[in-house]
């Protein structure tokens, strides 16, 4: 059978600051309806990867292509229009402190459809149903905890049912019980939306549920990419001891 | 395919794909229907959807509740388990509508303005005490205390603000001089510019003009400084390891500005008299001794002293008011920006008042 037709690919990226190198020569095929799951120890370089994957970074060298197009080469335009199918979720929950939780929730569906305010609070209370947060709409993000404000925040990137969500360490700070919940819910999501995902995590169990395929950056590069199961016995000292160690920090 | 409503008699069926750029079109045709059947069924036949999404799910929940506004029922079938799982995920329920935040009534709002005024103020004053209290500490033990932050603090607070406090003394004075000139000339009482300016300046204009400046700038840097401390938890981390905050951070700040602001103040004092100076030569023929010598000779030690003393009042105000404010931000980022503008407009006033006080006391 066909493999799916890659829906983000990373061509040859290598990217870094201020001459201090981060990432070299990274390439990566990420598959309609697949989840991915970036690994590697703290500093490595996986929020930096997501960054660029969705255009926030620029890179020194290599391509982006997200639907086809080079994000690093497309117009406003054409780049606001693949930026309505992607959806992110930041480490901190980038939630705007001056809105209330509807509104940042509301924000991608008032400004790129023409769905009716009533259909738009109905929609917004949907998303905060999904992450288990009904009822906190009238809250503002400095009433959150942390995990709370995380979840709102993935309700927002859910807004505009993305074909593509990239989360950086969604499960950080919520207790396993959520964190269960969450990761069913992003499953479900890919089973009946069909989303592709990007995931930074560190929770194992979160890996053993939601991953495909895992990919595992060391020292500026993918040092492993596959499955979960490949990955307990692909003969890679770190990645086998990642798996029998539990997390790094 | 986009979605398609078709409507026949008391039953609809939607064919395509109901999707976020059909939902107002949709909505609009379905409001039509439901406005020509009070009290009767709609049933909506959902067996033609070949996609629905989040959008598309809350329209048919909309649809139901706006129908049974109008007292019709809208029934849903023959979805496929694709379109009922995602509306499942994504049903809103009946009725759903985002909380409102309660508001208050005008009473109960003016209650709460009192009221937190009130607790501000106290926490002002016993933040005052506190900074007083440790300040004095301070200066018989060390202990507590962050070695090397008084300079540092000193050379923020002071030095880089030598060139702006400065240059608009300078302006202040030569302005002074200007306004002064055009009237004292038709009397031919040229020399006494050099005595207004030279009063005002040392009575007035120096340590206000410098005050006002370093509220703005010093100010709002401590309160901004103290807000991100303590909406990121580290005012707290320092309570933990048993550190006083007002000791640790607000007391260099405190020592810094209380020295600087009486020599910003007389430097202030000196550059404004030098700009009408200036003014006074090109304009009304005085030549610089005889202006200098005018200057000196108005000038008494209370007019000096009241601006010193005025001076270090600033300086405490200035620094408490911004440290009051930081310690009392609420919220994120937003919170700081917000308390930070608050401080500088809360130091700004108090000088001002302060300072129309401490003329009632010196000159009457």
């Amino acid at each position: 059978m066909d493999k799916p037709h890659p829906i983000a690919e990373v061509q040859s990226l290598s990217a870094g600051f201020g001459g201090r190198s981060v990432l070299e020569d990274i390439n990566l095929d990420i598959h309609e309806g697949e989840i991915l799951v970036v690994l590697g120890k703290s500093g490595c370089g996986k929020s930096t990867l997501l960054k660029h994957m969705v255009g926030l970074l620029k890179p020194s060298a290599g391509s982006v292509r997200l639907f086809g197009i080079d994000i690093f080469a497309a117009d406003e335009p054409e780049m606001v229009e693949v930026l309505k199918k992607v959806g992110v979720l930041f480490q901190y929950g980038a939630l705007l402190n001056s809105l209330y939780v509807h509104e940042n929730v509301a924000i991608p569906l008032e400004q790129h459809t023409d769905v009716p305010p009533s259909v738009i609070r109905r929609l917004v209370e949907a998303k905060l149903g999904l992450v288990r947060l009904t009822g906190t709409g009238h809250l503002l993000p400095s009433e959150l905890s942390g995990g709370m404000r995380k979840r709102a925040a993935l309700a927002r990137a859910l807004a505009l049912d993305p074909d593509i969500l990239f989360a950086d360490e969604p499960s950080a700070g919520l207790d396993p019980m959520t964190t269960a919940h969450q990761d069913d819910l992003l499953l479900e999501l890919r089973e009946d939306l069909g989303m592709t995902m990007v995931v930074v995590t560190h929770e194992l169990a979160s890996i053993h549920r939601i991953a495909d395929r895992i990919a595992f950056l060391e020292d500026k590069k993918i040092l492993f990419l596959g499955t979960v199961s490949d990955a307990k016995g692909c003969g890679v000292e770190i990645v086998e001891e990642f798996f029998r160690m539990g997390t790094f920090a | 395919m986009p979605a398609r409503l078709v409507i026949e008699g008391d039953s609809a069926h939607i064919e395509g794909s109901l999707t976020f750029p059909d939902v107002r079109r949709v909505l609009a045709e379905f409001e039509r229907a439901l406005a020509v059947r009070t009290g009767s069924t709609l049933e909506v036949d959902l067996s033609g959807l070949t996609r629905i999404d989040s959008g598309g799910a809350a329209l048919l929940d909309e649809v139901t509740e706006r129908g049974r506004g109008r007292n019709v029922r809208v029934a849903y079938t023959g979805a496929c388990d694709e379109v009922a799982e995602i509306r499942r995920i994504f049903s809103s329920g009946a009725g759903a509508r985002v909380a409102e935040r309660e508001r208050a009534g005008l009473l109960q709002r003016c209650g709460v303005w009192g009221y937190h005024t009130w607790a501000g103020f106290l926490e002002f004053l016993q933040l005052t005490a506190d900074t007083f209290y440790w300040s004095f500490a301070g200066l018989v033990s060390k202990r507590g205390g962050r070695k090397g932050a008084f300079v540092t603090q000193a050379l923020l607070i002071g030095v880089d603000a030598l060139p702006v406090v400065l240059t608009i003394s300078f302006l202040v004075g030569a302005i002074l001089a200007l306004q002064s000139a055009a009237q004292l000339r038709q009397f031919g009482a040229n020399i006494f510019v050099a005595d207004l300016i030279a009063v005002s300046m040392a009575r007035e204009m120096g340590p206000l003009m410098t005050a006002i400046i370093l509220a703005g700038r010093s100010g709002s840097a401590i309160a901004s400084e103290i807000a991100t401390m303590t909406v990121t938890e580290e005012i707290d981390a320092l309570k933990t390891m048993g550190i006083n905050p007002v000791r640790y951070i607000v007391v260099p700040k405190f020592y810094a500005i209380s020295l600087c602001m009486p020599l910003l103040s007389i430097l202030a004092t000196l550059v404004g008299i030098l700009g009408g100076l200036i003014v006074a030569f090109l304009y009304l023929d005085l030549t610089p001794a005889v202006y200098t010598r005018e200057a000196i000779e108005i000038l008494t030690a209370k007019d000096i002293v009241t601006g010193l003393v005025k001076s270090v009042a600033f300086a405490g105000l200035i620094c408490t008011i911004g440290a009051h404010y930081g310690f009392r931000v609420q919220g994120g980022a937003e919170g700081v920006g917000r308390t930070t503008t608050a401080s500088v407009v809360a130091a700004i006033f108090a000088v001002v008042v302060a300072d129309c006080f401490f003329s009632l006391i010196f000159y009457f």
